[in-house]
């Protein structure tokens, strides 16, 4: 380390890998995918919003996507990505202020519940727009 | 590096620890997301109701000021708490100078390009609706 010349020689995150597993270091870098996930599902979201400002042709493309398989299984991806992200947001939210939920076990129970909640959720999101 | 025996220590710690500009990055993002908290099931819940109608139902819908206002404000939040996001993930994981700038550098022009391009849309539509 002695003697570099870079400018810019701060320490790196320590990448996955390097964790040994447990259940809120899963939610913590299912925080980072998710946010990800929906970074690249916004730039969906404004196709679709720049299709409705458009036309009908290019509308009736988008809803050709939407309806079709793939497209659901993107739209219940997002749906998860979406529950998951705001429920584990609202976590570090009162981690941050509050101080609430930081001991280990609260931490691990609140993890889990968090998973399921997202993918249940999402479940129920869907059941609700097709028999509704 | 014989050159570095004339470097003082205060010079050789320098630029070592962190950055110190991360404190406000930090509150950015956690405003962005109190924000978003609020506006995100708006908005999930008004793309389910909008999910049975055609398009004049979406265009009626996007049309009505109320909801006008409430998707625009919801790209701003969005699309500033994604840049920063983004921004920290890019921050954390490439460590090549050059390739961390090109990347920051079109994280923050994909986003606004992103918040203008929708914002535009949904005043396409609010202004088309006679509102």
């Amino acid at each position: 380390m002695t003697g570099t010349s870079r400018a810019d020689t701060r320490p790196l995150s320590p990448h996955l890998q390097i964790w040994r597993f447990h259940i809120t270091m899963a939610a913590s870098i299912t925080h980072r995918i998710t946010g990800v996930a929906l970074y690249f599902g916004t730039f969906l979201i404004t196709a679709w919003l720049v299709a409705l400002a458009t036309n009908a042709s290019c509308y009736s493309v988008i809803e050709s996507v939407i309806s079709a398989w793939y497209g659901q299984v993107i739209l219940f991806l997002w749906a998860v990505a979406v529950l998951y992200h705001f429920a584990n947001g609202i976590r570090f939210l009162l981690w941050a202020g509050p101080n609430i939920g930081f001991d280990p076990k609260t931490a691990s129970t609140v993890s889990v519940f968090i998973y399921l909640f997202a993918i249940i959720g999402a479940a129920a999101m869907f059941a609700a727009t097709t028999w509704l | 590096m014989a050159s570095n025996n004339f470097i003082t220590p205060a010079k050789a710690a320098r630029g070592l620890g962190s950055a110190k500009s991360g404190t406000l990055t930090h509150i950015r993002q956690l405003v962005s997301a109190i924000a978003l908290i609020f506006l995100v099931p708006w908005f999930v819940y008004s793309v389910i109701c909008a999910m049975g109608g055609d398009m004049a139902d979406a265009q009626a819908w996007v049309g009505k000021p109320w909801n006008a206002v409430l998707l625009i404000l919801t790209a701003g939040a969005a699309f500033y708490h994604m840049r920063i996001g983004m921004q920290i993930i890019v921050e954390d994981y490439i460590a090549k100078t050059g390739t961390k700038s090109a990347l920051l550098i079109l994280n923050s022009f994909a986003c606004i390009a992103l918040f203008v391009t929708v914002a535009l849309s949904v005043l396409k539509i609010w202004i088309g609706a006679g509102a």
